[in-house]
């Protein structure tokens, strides 16, 4: 007799499970990108680059941080706060399944890797057009383990939050609420544009958003409907409810356009996609479709409001993080406390159906998360603060960041550029001289 | 009449725009251009092509003003459009042989005098 009473009670693994998950792995790191073309569109055309940039630099240094020693903060035993080093450098991730799933442990931890990149690359929205690139880089590693691992551990991987029943399906805790309210705290201590407040900063590419949110959208069906970590039933529901939400998400954002402004506008509804993806996220594998439309409805009030209300403050939080993804995750941490149903979902209901207390439980993660990132997120940005200047001098954002953080131009026409010979230290022309 | 032509650096429109206006200048027209006016080149790397950038993005301003506000426009524009670096820009002076407002048939001063002033 040896352990195998041990190994036969670990579950096994499913190869209709694991090629799904592989696939929805897939579809979310296409987000990350994906939030970069939004994002680039949103800015000054002289800080594409830089910006699309920031969302290629997490999925750099958040995915070495995360195999590191992220993943096993997050998802290594089950102490309150924090989890072990047991999975540091991938230590013990192999092909046996994850406890708990029917995939492998490899997949497990790709999948979770591709929150920690989108949510890194999320709080660079609230930064961009005047943060350093290299403090950046700094900031992106030490908080995708200092804040989002942690926040990943509470919600899912066995932290006191999940221990006691709180009730996130996909990253309403880590993710939304944990990028939101850390863009908040990063906006603060950064500070705002040199030009806020006093010109119309306005969205250079407005396709480009538009498209952005598009590939979002699709991206999503893989955050989401992954995150049963299975085919079974609460992937399958949470997949149609990304469909369902984001949807009414949209039809009440028009609407609040035309009260608004007489027109429905199109960037407005960009943001609608990404604030109904937002709201269903914590929510998508516990609620039925019918209040998934509920959920998606109901979202856009309080994140349309916080997106017209921004900018008359003197905060420069610049792409709104804090409206569509703080504020939406919370409203759907909380939806989930009100009309989570058992009978859809086999956990849990919420106090309309009889559970009073699983509402008390989602409203402590909906004020204990938002305190966490915020608090953390300052505070790191303080230290890095010290140590190198967190922005670009009035000049070179003045000038743009492409060409000063990159030395590119995102629209370079080559009217003017001389060729620099590679082979020759004198720096000869030898297009025509001016 | 003179022409007033100030080339200045695209990044500070706004201040030159606020500082024209405090100056009661109110007719002008800008356009985007291309020029070199002494300052560093810009050193750009496309993967393996570096290029020196020997023409950077200006715009230029065209302002037709009656004699008395010659000085007043020259202030404004040195005023919103100075950094004190190399490449902050130019402003030329050009006599003015006739102008015309189309839409009263106004000539010269009166042309170039604001409808109100």
């Amino acid at each position: 007799m040896t352990g195998l009473p041990l190994i036969s009670a670990a579950a096994e693994v499913d190869s209709g499970d694991t090629a799904w998950m592989l696939a929805a792995t897939a579809l979310v790191i296409m987000m990350t990108p994906a939030l970069g073309l939004f994002y680039a569109g949103l800015v000054r055309a002289k800080s594409t680059l830089n910006t699309f940039m920031m969302c290629l630099a997490a999925l750099a240094v958040a995915t070495v941080a995360w195999a590191a020693i992220g993943y096993s903060i997050a998802f290594d035993g089950d102490g309150s706060i924090i989890g072990g080093l047991g999975h540091a450098f991938m230590n013990d991730v192999t092909f046996l399944p994850r406890d708990g799933t029917t995939i492998p442990h490899l997949v497990f931890f790709a999948f979770q890797a591709s929150f920690c990149i989108v949510t890194v690359a999320l709080v660079s929205g609230a930064v961009v057009e005047r943060m350093r690139f290299g403090a950046f880089l700094v900031f992106a590693g030490l908080w995708s383990v200092l804040v989002y691992a942690v926040l990943a551990h509470w919600a899912f991987g066995g932290g006191w939050l999940q221990a006691n029943g709180t009730l996130d399906f996909a990253g309403g805790i880590p993710v939304e609420m944990g990028s939101g309210f850390s863009a908040l705290a990063a906006a603060l201590v950064v500070g705002a544009r040199r030009d806020y407040g006093r010109q119309a900063l306005l969205p250079h590419n407005a396709v480009y958003v538009l498209l952005g949110a598009g590939l979002l959208w699709f991206g999503w069906f893989g955050f989401n409907g992954g995150s049963g970590f299975s085919t079974g039933n609460a992937g399958v529901l949470a997949f149609t409810n990304t469909l369902l939400a984001p949807a009414c998400t949209l039809v009440v954002w028009f609407v609040l356009d035309l009260i608004r402004g007489r027109h429905v506008t199109a960037i407005g509804a960009a943001t609608a996609v990404i604030v109904g993806c937002v709201g269903i996220t914590p929510a998508g594998g516990f609620v039925s479709p019918g209040w998934a439309m509920a959920l998606g409805a109901l979202a856009a009030l309080p994140s349309y409001a916080i997106i017209v209300w921004r900018p008359r403050t003197r905060v420069d939080e610049t792409l709104d993080v804090l409206a569509a993804h703080g504020i939406a995750g919370f409203t759907g941490i909380l939806f989930i406390g009100f009309f989570a149903q058992k009978s859809w979902n086999d956990v849990g209901d919420g106090l309309l159906y009889g559970d009073a207390g699983q509402l008390g439980w989602q409203a402590l993660a909906a004020i204990a998360a938002p305190l966490y990132a915020f608090g953390m997120t300052f505070a790191l940005l303080k230290l890095i603060g010290l140590v190198m200047p967190l922005r670009a001098s009035l000049r070179e954002e003045a000038v743009g960041m492409d060409v000063t953080q990159h030395g590119e131009e995102a629209y370079a026409t080559g009217e003017g550029a001389l060729l620099i010979k590679p082979d020759s230290d004198a720096e000869l022309p030898v297009a025509n001289p001016v | 009449v003179k022409l007033v032509i100030a080339i200045v650096r695209p990044e500070k429109v706004n201040d030159v725009l606020e500082a024209l206006y405090n100056a009661e200048v109110r007719g002008f027209s800008i356009t985007r251009v291309q020029g070199h006016g002494g300052e560093l080149d810009r050193v750009e790397t496309y993967r393996g092509t570096t290029v020196k950038m020997g023409l950077e993005d200006k715009l230029r301003y065209e302002i037709a003003v009656s004699d008395e506000f010659v000085e007043p426009t020259i202030e404004a524009l040195c005023e919103g459009a100075r950094t004190g670096e190399v490449g902050d820009g130019k402003i030329f002076v050009l006599p003015l042989e006739r102008a015309v407002r189309i839409r009263t048939g106004e000539s010269d001063h009166d042309a170039v005098t604001p409808v109100g002033a």
